[in-house]
């Protein structure tokens, strides 16, 4: 039982993280169709910007205000590379035949991965825990429920987060233009919305999420190198498609069930095949709800 | 005047772009001290550089754009496709002479057996991708299979390259009829992410059952093919091709020998493509590709379709990984990443999609290009990236975008590319 519920608490923890990587794929897949392979690589800028800004800001101010300039700063940055990713990658290859922006994007993954890696380097890179302590849930025979302040923090950080994001497209205009142009690209911009505008915010509030989650990523685990961005990015993907691609709480629940499937199966099964569960678990999920858990059912029109 | 003005404007907001981005990962340089703690070198210089190399690079572009002439992109296709009856003979004399012509280094047939390696891969892939238009991003995962069927084979049962290579290719054919069962039912990119996973799940078991496969450090020691019985040996004897034929032994003999290998594999796909494509079955993955829909109302039989197209797809995938594996005499979980799904794809698509010789193409560019650039090291694949990037905008349908459906009612229209995709057509 006290195993559990860690197993639990640590699942939700990385669920929350995978989970707002994965709002980041499917805002860009419902607005334009097209997997954003790159978006797993803009999480690991977050995550490299975070670690710059907190090694630079080390000694000069304090851990929760050095915590907010990591966050705001990985934000600003990675916003600029979702910009200019939209702008040079993707853009000239809307209306493309639907490969080809694919292998652009596989291609700007490789970019960016190399690109960070020639910059600074292949060595992974660790700071210390700068949330540290927490408190004992339960004490079941000596084995101990721990509930950190890190996991705390993350939660309510990406609970803020969303609560934020789900402001801005229910309520406001922007939100209502970027449900628009989900629906309809063609109809919204003769009824007078800034299509490329629309599509270019989107690409920067998901890479806004997604550097939220990298900074959180590296706040959890302490270590990161150039490569965290592929496998965070293949979770959060089979995420957003278990819970429905397109869906914005279809990718959250996506994002939960990955981290809580993960963490069951390496404190129950075995922890090598943990990717092979999470996979399996898509397919077979997939099998049986080819639109995922909160998916729209298309329907084939003729 | 003012258009000069308006062009150095453009160019200095992409610079303080290139500013913004370049800023936190050239301008700085993470490191350790001594304590082990992190420590923040700037690096100025190496910023305003590269800012500098962006604006000076978009005021070339945009003059550039000025005085291109416009219709360059669609007179290439144009004029490829009727050279293409010439390229392709004049590809194949080439390549069956290659080895043999005078004065060819070893390196530059071991380059050939890579590149045709890779044009085999793709040819292979694209009877999922480029006629029946099924995504499949994990074609690694049939590579594998391959690869490990003979590694596994040879180091058990001691069986040779030749008995192996129809086993491993029936057993890649098993794993895509396997995977392609449960996928029957997906469209589009959630096929692509199921295909992903798959790739991804056999690698990974690949690297954890390491009582099977050896885990992370691979299989050696696996047997190279033999002619006929005859092994390729340092040193004449009894049992050897130099023994037997009475030539010097010569490294030179191996490599040349593999290289009509897959140079006869890597035909042999192209040979039942083509064919294939005159038959039913080929007919019947055009028109899938084209219309779901349609294929259904005329009593196609859409499922076994899929399966045949995976599992031949995946058997050439599997003779691939044999060779890979004969050739290599080394197999590791490293070899089958879902980079390698991706480069393939990168050459399905770059060749056009669809286009055998677009394959050829794009391989040669591909793979060539980057081991030409061996000695740039940790920059090949940042290269390769940016390369990616680039082509896809400048030619998003490929270096050979059209092709004519094999049999159509009335007048034979060219398709672009673009028509190819999951169930639309």
């Amino acid at each position: 039982m006290a195993y559990a519920l860690q197993q639990l608490i640590n699942g939700l923890t990385l669920g929350m993280i995978y989970g707002l990587i994965a709002v980041g794929y499917t805002m860009v897949y419902g607005i334009i169709g097209m997997i954003n392979f790159a978006h797993g690589d803009v999480f690991m800028i977050g995550a490299f910007v975070g670690i710059i800004s907190l090694t630079a800001l080390t000694g000069i101010t304090s851990v929760p205000l050095g915590l907010l300039a990591a966050f705001v700063l990985a934000a600003v940055f990675c916003g600029v590379y979702g910009f200019a990713i939209e702008r040079v990658a993707y853009r000239p290859l809307r209306g493309s035949f639907r490969l080809a922006p694919l292998i652009s994007a596989i291609g700007m993954s490789i970019l960016l991965e190399n690109y960070v890696q020639v910059s600074q380097g292949a060595l992974e890179r660790a700071i210390p825990n700068l949330i540290p302590g927490g408190f004992t849930l339960m004490d079941e025979n000596g084995f101990v429920v721990q509930l950190s302040w890190m996991q705390i923090s993350i939660v309510v950080v990406t609970l803020i987060v969303l609560a934020v994001f789900t402001y801005i497209v229910t309520k406001t205009p922007l939100g209502r233009a970027m449900r628009a142009v989900e629906q309809d690209a063609k109809m919204a911009a003769l009824l007078g919305i800034d299509t490329n505008r629309t599509i270019t915010l989107t690409f920067i509030i998901g890479s806004c999420l997604a550097a939220f989650a990298g900074v959180m990523f590296l706040l959890y685990y302490g270590v990161i190198d150039f490569y965290i961005g592929f496998n965070a990015g293949i979770k959060a993907f089979t995420a957003a498609v278990l819970g429905g691609i397109g869906s914005l709480p279809g990718a959250v629940l996506g994002g939960l069930l990955i981290g809580l499937i993960e963490a069951f199966w390496s404190g129950y099964a075995t922890v090598a095949y943990k990717d092979v569960a999470v996979y399996s678990i898509l397919a077979i999920v997939l099998m049986f709800m080819p639109s995922g858990l909160l998916g729209r059912h298309e329907v084939e029109k003729v | 005047m003012s258009r000069a003005l308006d062009i150095l404007k453009d160019a200095g907001s992409v610079a303080f772009f290139a500013l913004l981005i370049f800023a936190p990962f050239l301008g700085v340089q993470l490191g350790d001290n001594n304590a082990g703690n992190l420590t923040l070198g700037a690096r100025p210089a190496l910023l305003a550089g590269a800012v500098a190399l962006v604006f000076g690079a978009r005021v070339l572009m945009r003059l550039w754009q000025d005085h291109r002439p416009t219709t360059q992109a669609a007179k290439l296709s144009a004029r490829l496709k009727p050279a293409g009856r010439f390229i392709a003979p004049a590809l194949l004399v080439f390549a069956l002479i290659m080895p043999l012509l005078p004065g060819v280094p070893a390196q530059y047939i071991d380059l050939g057996v890579l590149i045709l390696t890779y044009i085999m891969l793709g040819w292979g892939l694209n009877i999922v991708v480029g006629l029946a238009g099924l995504l499949d991003l994990g074609y690694v995962a049939f590579y594998a299979v391959g690869a490990y069927s003979f590694a596994l084979l040879a180091q058990d049962f001691n069986l040779s390259f030749w008995e192996c290579l129809p086993l491993a290719g029936l057993l890649a054919a098993c794993w895509g009829m396997f995977l392609g069962f449960p996928v029957l039912r997906l469209r589009g990119d959630y096929l692509a992410i199921v295909t992903l996973a798959f790739g991804e799940i056999i690698r990974l078991v690949i690297t954890n059952w390491v009582s099977l496969t050896g885990g992370p450090n691979g299989i050696t020691d696996i047997p190279n093919p033999s002619l006929f019985g005859l092994r390729f040996a340092m040193f004449p004897g009894p049992g050897t091709v130099a023994g037997v034929f009475h030539i010097t032994p010569h490294p030179w003999q191996r490599i040349a020998f593999l290289y009509y290998i897959i140079l006869g594999l890597a035909l042999i796909t192209n040979w039942v493509t083509l064919r294939l494509r005159k038959q039913p079955l080929g007919r019947a993955w055009e028109a899938l590709r084209e219309d779901e829909i349609a294929c259904r109302a005329l009593g196609i039989n859409v499922r076994n379709t899929k399966l045949t197209a995976f599992a031949i797809g995946a058997m050439f995938g599997g003779f691939a990984g044999c060779f890979f594996a004969t050739r290599d005499g080394f197999i590791s979980p490293d070899s089958f990443t879902f980079m390698e799904s991706a480069t393939v794809l990168a050459i399905v698509v770059l060749g056009g999609a669809g286009s055998q010789l677009g394959i050829v193409l794009a391989a040669c560019v591909m793979i060539g290009v980057p081991q030409m650039l061996q000695s740039l090291a940790i920059y090949r694949m940042l290269i390769f990236g940016i390369a990616l990037v680039v082509i896809m905008i400048v030619r998003p349908r490929g270096f050979i975008s059209e092709r004519r459906p094999t049999i159509s009612l009335g007048k034979a229209q060219a398709i672009s590319a673009d028509l190819i995709s999951q169930g639309k057509g």
